[in-house]
C-alpha cells in the first residue's frame, strides 16, 4: 500500500524554534538542528498534541506528498515547498493538470530521475476536481483469515476510461462524501500492483494492494468494496519509481508488506515481455509470517530462474525473528556481484522503519566488495537506478 | 494522573498541585496575593486596567488544554500555579548524585544555594513587567498591544511559580524572599532589581522586541538549566514555564522581523538600494537597517552579561550538586559529571584574545552561553533571509563575545563587534557606530505612534503573517474601555 498521507510539516518562516512542540509530542516525532524544527513522517501519527503549545501557528501545516520529505531535506529549508495548504481541513492534493502529457506548471521535475530506459509516464490525467469513475471487478483478501494483516487485492476495470499506467505508478482515490468540515476528503494514493496492460494481457484493468488500517477512512472504504461498485479515481501519478525496459537491467527489489505491490507489477511485466531473460529479478520480501505475506501463493509459482525470492519472517513461532535487512546480509553473496554494475537497479518499498536498516545492510554488502556505498548510492540515484518509496 | 492535569479553580488561586489540601501554603499565598495585585496595579501596564484583552490562560498543563483564549481584564487574569506532570522515577541527570532518584524536598545542604537561584530567577519576572510598563501607550497596533500584555501576564505568572516554591519549600526565609520580590523595583536607586539588564528601561517597541528576543532568551536558557534540576518541583515548574516562554521568543523574533520587513518594503517602493543611506531611509518613516544592527548589538551584549562569569565556581557547585544542569542535559553524550572533561573559554590578556581549555565543570556558564548564542543565531538567519528576499545588500550579525561587555573576561575591553582589539580611545570614538546613540533613540522614539484601529499598523512595522489563535487580520485583540 502506498497510500500517501498528508505530511505534517513546520513552516520554517514562521517557526521560532522554541521547541514547545518537541516537548509536547508524546511520540518524539519532532526534532531540530540549529536551523529548523522538523517532524519525522515515519513517527508522527497526527496526534495533534503539538498544535496548542505552538505560539506561532507554524506547526499547523499539512502537505500532500508522493514521498514524505525526509528530515535532512526539512533541516535545509528556509521556506516550505510549494503547494502547501495551511490547515488540515483545507488539504488538497496536486494542482490540476490541463495537458496530460506534460507536467503542471507547479510540479517540479522528480528529484530522482526514472531509469534511463523506462517508458515515458503519463501523469495527472485525472485531477481531484475532475476524477474519473471506474467499476470494481473484484476484491479478494490476500492474507490468511484470522491473521493480523488484512490485505486485499482489488481489481478496477478501466474499460472505456482513458487511464494509461506504467508499473510503479500510483492511483489516487477520491473518497465520496465530505469531512466534518463539509470539505472533500483529502485523497489517498495507492501503488498499482498490476502491469501496464492489465491483470491479464489486454484486459484493461488495474489492481491495488490495500492493507486495512483500523479506523482508516480510505483503506476500510476500499477493503469493503464489492464487485460492481463504482468509485472515483484520480491520477495516474509518479514519474520516478518506474522499471527499466532494458533487457540487460538487473533489479534488486526490497519490500515489506504491501510494499510488494510495484514489484508484483514489475515481475509480471518482465514475465510477459522478456520471459527468456533469466536471473534479472531478485526479490527480498519481509512480513510477519507466510500467511501475512501478500501474494505468497502466487509468488511461489514464479520460477526461480525468473525471480529469486528471499523471504524474511519476523513472527514465526520457533524461528528467530528475521527482518528483510537480515535476509539481505544472509544472502549477500547472491547479489554482491551486482554492486557497482551499471545495469543494476535497486528498489526499496514499504515501511519507513526499514529504510535505515536496509540501507545499512546495502552499505555492508557494498563494503564487502570494496566499494563506498555513499558514493555508489549517489551515483545510482542520479542515474535513476536507486529508488526508495517508504511510508 | 488525570487529577494532576486539571487546573483547580475552586480556590482563589488556580493550581494543579492540590493547594486546597495544603492549608499552610494556601494561607501564605492568599496573604501574598493582595500585595501582588497592588504591585500589578502600581507597576504593571500603565492604564488598561479596565480594557478587555484577548489573552491565553492555562486551564491545564496537558498540551491540548493549556492554551485557552478569551477576553479578560488584566487585573482579573487567573494567575495560577502549574507544574508539568510528575515523571515517575525521574532521576537526577547530572553531578555527583547522577542517577539517584530526584528529590521531592530540598536537601538541607543545598538549601541556601537553591533558594538563591530561585530568587534570582523570580526577580527577573516582575522586573521585565516594570521595564515595559509604559509601552502599551505607544503600541503600533492592537495585535502588538495584546502580545505585550500576554508577555506581561505570563511574566506575572512566572513570579507566582517562583513564589510558590519559596513558600512551599523554604519556610520563613522563603516567605521573606517572596515579599522582597514585590519590593525591589526595576531601575530603583534604593532597591533595584538583582541583575543589571533588568534595570535598563525599555524605551520603545524595537527595544521591547530586542529584549524579548535576546534577554528573554537568556531567561529561557536559565529555565532550561533549572528544568534539569534534581529538585523535582523546580524542574516541573520550569518545564511548564518554558512552554509559555515560547510566546515571548515569538513576540521578539517576529517583532524584529516585521520591522525589518517594513523597512525593506519601504526601501524598495522608494527605489533606495543603499541600506547605509540612513537619512533617505529614515525619511520614509521606517527604521534603517544599520540602526537595527546597533540595537541588536546592545541587547545581545547586555544579555551575554546575564550569564555571569565564564569560569565560575558557583556554577560548578550548582551543577555538581545536581541543582542546575546543562541545556538539554539528557541529550548530551558524556558522563554527566564532567570528571575529566575540558571546555574552551576565551581569555583576554595583554590585549590579546586567546582560547584556553579549562575544566568543563567550571565552564558551565560558558557552555550555556554558547548554547544561547547558537539559539539566538537562528533568528538572525531568518531576519537576513527577509533582507535577502527583498534584494537588499545588508547582513545582520551577532557581535563578538568581547564587544561591549561588563562582566567576565572581556569586562571593559575595547573590542569591536568584529573582534578587533582597539585602544580605549579609538573604541570610544567609534562607540556610536556600533551602539545606539541618543539621536538614534530619539529617531526611533519619533516613530512610536499609537495605532488602535483593528487591523491597522504603525508605518514602521509590517502586519504579522498569521493572527493569534488563527484570528483574522482585523480582529480586535484589545477592546479599549472608553470612559
Amino acid at each position: 500500500m502506498n497510500a500517501l498521507v498528508k505530511q505534517h510539516l513546520i513552516d520554517p518562516e514562521i517557526c521560532i524554534r522554541c521547541h514547545a512542540c518537541e516537548e509536547a509530542c508524546p511520540k518524539d516525532a519532532i526534532s531540530h538542528n540549529s536551523d529548523n524544527v522538523v517532524v519525522d513522517a515515519g513517527i508522527c501519527d497526527g496526534d495533534m498534541s503539538c498544535i496548542g503549545p505552538c505560539p506561532t501557528g507554524a506547526i499547523d501545516n499539512w502537505l500532500m506528498v508522493a514521498a514524505p520529505h525526509p528530515l535532512e531535506t526539512q533541516f535545509e529549508w528556509m521556506e516550505l515547498p510549494e503547494a502547501v495548504t495551511h490547515s488540515p481541513v483545507e488539504a488538497q492534493p496536486d494542482p490540476p493538470a490541463r495537458d496530460a502529457t506534460s507536467t503542471t506548471k507547479k510540479r517540479r521535475p522528480p528529484k530522482i530521475p526514472a531509469p534511463a530506459s523506462a517508458s515515458e509516464p503519463v501523469i495527472n490525467l485525472h485531477t481531484p476536481s475532475r476524477p474519473v469513475e471506474v467499476e470494481v471487478q473484484g476484491n479478494y483478501r490476500l492474507t490468511g483469515e484470522g491473521t493480523e494483516a488484512d490485505i486485499h487485492h482489488i481489481i478496477l476495470s478501466l474499460e472505456g476510461v482513458d487511464y494509461p499506467v506504467l508499473e510503479g505508478q500510483h492511483v489516487g482515490i477520491a473518497l465520496p462524501g465530505k469531512d466534518a468540515n463539509g470539505r472533500s476528503h483529502a485523497q489517498r494514493r495507492y501503488t498499482i500492483s498490476s502491469p501496464r496492460d492489465g491483470e491479464r494481457p489486454g484486459k484493461g484493468n488495474i489492481s491495488l494492494t490495500v492493507r486495512r488500517i483500523p479506523g482508516g477512512l480510505c483503506s476500510n472504504y476500499l477493503c469493503d468494496l464489492k464487485r460492481g461498485d463504482k468509485i472515483e479515481i484520480t491520477g495516474p501519478y509518479g514519474a520516478s519509481f518506474l522499471m527499466p525496459n532494458d533487457p540487460a537491467a538487473r533489479l534488486i527489489m526490497i519490500c515489506t508488506g504491501t510494499g510488494a505491490a510495484p514489484f508484483r507489477a514489475f515481475t509480471m511485466r518482465h514475465q510477459r515481455v522478456m520471459p527468456e531473460v533469466t536471473g534479472a529479478l531478485h526479490l527480498f520480501f519481509g512480513a510477519r509470517s507466510p500467511d501475512q505475506l501478500p501474494y505468497f501463493g502466487p509468488l511461489a509459482k514464479v520460477p526461480d530462474s525468473l525471480l529469486t525470492k528471499h523471504f524474511a519472517f519476523s513472527r514465526v513461532e520457533g524461528a528467530p525473528k528475521q527482518y528483510v535487512q537480515d535476509k539481505l546480509r544472509e544472502d549477500a553473496d547472491s547479489i554482491a556481484p551486482m554492486f557497482g554494475q551499471p545495469t543494476t537497479h535497486i528498489y526499496v518499498c514499504g515501511l519507513k522503519a526499514m529504510e535505515k536498516d536496509v540501507e545499512a545492510a546495502l552499505a555492508e554488502i557494498a563494503a564487502s566488495t570494496g566499494q563506498d556505498w555513499d558514493k555508489l548510492r549517489d551515483e545510482m540515484t542520479n542515474s535513476g537506478r536507486y529508488h526508495i518509496e517508504t511510508y | 494522573m488525570t487529577e494532576a492535569w486539571e487546573v483547580s479553580y475552586d480556590t482563589q488561586i488556580p493550581n494543579n498541585i492540590g493547594l486546597s489540601s495544603d492549608r499552610r501554603v494556601l494561607k501564605a499565598l492568599e496573604k501574598w496575593h493582595p500585595g501582588y495585585i497592588d504591585w500589578w496595579k502600581g507597576s504593571g501596564p500603565d492604564g488598561f486596567l479596565e480594557d478587555l484583552v484577548y489573552l491565553r490562560t492555562a486551564i491545564s498543563v496537558d498540551p491540548k488544554g493549556w492554551a485557552k483564549f478569551d477576553y479578560v481584564k488584566m487585573p482579573e487574569y487567573r494567575w495560577g500555579i502549574l507544574l508539568a506532570p510528575q515523571v515517575e522515577g525521574r532521576v537526577i541527570p547530572c553531578g555527583q548524585h547522577y542517577g539517584e532518584l530526584a528529590w521531592q524536598e530540598v536537601p538541607g545542604e543545598y538549601r541556601s544555594l537553591m533558594r538563591r537561584l530561585i530568587v534570582i530567577q523570580g526577580d527577573t519576572e516582575p522586573a521585565s513587567v516594570e521595564q515595559q510598563r509604559y509601552l502599551g501607550k505607544t503600541a503600533p497596533s492592537l495585535y502588538d498591544m495584546r502580545n505585550l500584555f500576554q508577555v506581561n501576564v505570563e511574566e506575572g505568572r512566572h513570579l507566582w511559580a517562583m513564589v510558590y516554591l519559596l513558600q512551599k519549600y523554604f519556610g520563613a526565609d522563603g516567605r521573606e524572599e517572596a515579599n522582597e520580590l514585590l519590593k525591589r523595583q526595576s531601575g530603583s536607586e534604593e532597591k533595584p532589581r538583582m541583575l543589571g539588564a533588568f534595570n535598563e528601561e525599555t524605551p520603545d517597541w524595537l527595544s521591547f522586541f530586542m529584549f524579548t528576543y535576546f534577554t528573554d532568551r537568556d531567561g529561557k536558557m536559565q529555565l532550561e538549566a533549572l528544568a534539569q534540576s534534581g529538585f523535582d518541583p523546580l524542574s516541573r515548574t520550569c518545564r511548564f514555564m518554558l512552554t509559555e516562554e515560547a510566546h515571548h521568543m515569538f513576540v521578539g523574533e517576529t517583532g524584529v522581523g516585521r520591522t525589518i520587513q517594513r523597512t525593506c518594503e519601504a526601501m524598495n517602493a522608494a527605489g533606495i538600494t543603499d541600506p547605509n543611506d540612513i537619512n533617505a531611509v529614515r525619511s520614509l518613516g521606517v527604521i534603517d537597517l544599520p540602526t537595527i544592527q546597533k540595537k541588536l548589538n546592545l541587547h545581545y551584549t547586555l544579555s551575554l552579561d546575564l550569564f555571569g562569569r565564564e569560569v565560575s565556581t558557583n556554577a560548578a557547585n550548582a551543577f555538581n550538586a545536581g541543582i542546575k544542569g546543562r541545556y538539554q542535559e539528557p541529550k548530551i553524550d558524556d558522563d554527566h559529571m564532567l570528571t575529566d572533561a575540558t571546555y574552551p573559554v576565551a581569555e583576554f590578556t595583554d590585549g590579546k584574545i586567546m582560547v584556553k581549555d579549562v575544566p568543563a565543570l567550571t565552564a558551565i556558564n560558558m557552555r550555556l552561553r554558547d548554547d544561547y548564542t547558537n539559539d539566538a543565531a537562528g533568528g538572525v538567519k531568518r531576519w537576513n533571509a527577509i533582507i535577502k528576499k527583498h534584494g537588499i545588500d545588508f547582513e545582520l550579525n551577532l557581535p563578538h563575545e568581547g564587544f561591549h561587555r561588563k562582566i567576565g573576561v572581556f569586562e571593559g575591553a575595547p573590542i569591536t563587534p568584529g573582534g578587533l582589539v582597539l585602544s580605549p580611545e579609538e573604541w570610544a570614538a567609534k562607540r556610536d557606530e556600533w551602539l545606539p546613540s541618543k539621536a538614534d533613540g530619539d529617531f526611533i522614539q519619533s516613530l512610536m505612534v499609537t495605532v488602535r484601529e483593528p487591523g491597522e499598523y504603525a508605518g514602521w512595522i509590517a502586519p504579522p503573517r498569521v493572527g493569534i489563535d488563527n484570528k483574522p487580520g482585523d480582529f480586535e485583540y484589545v477592546q479599549i474601555y472608553d470612559a
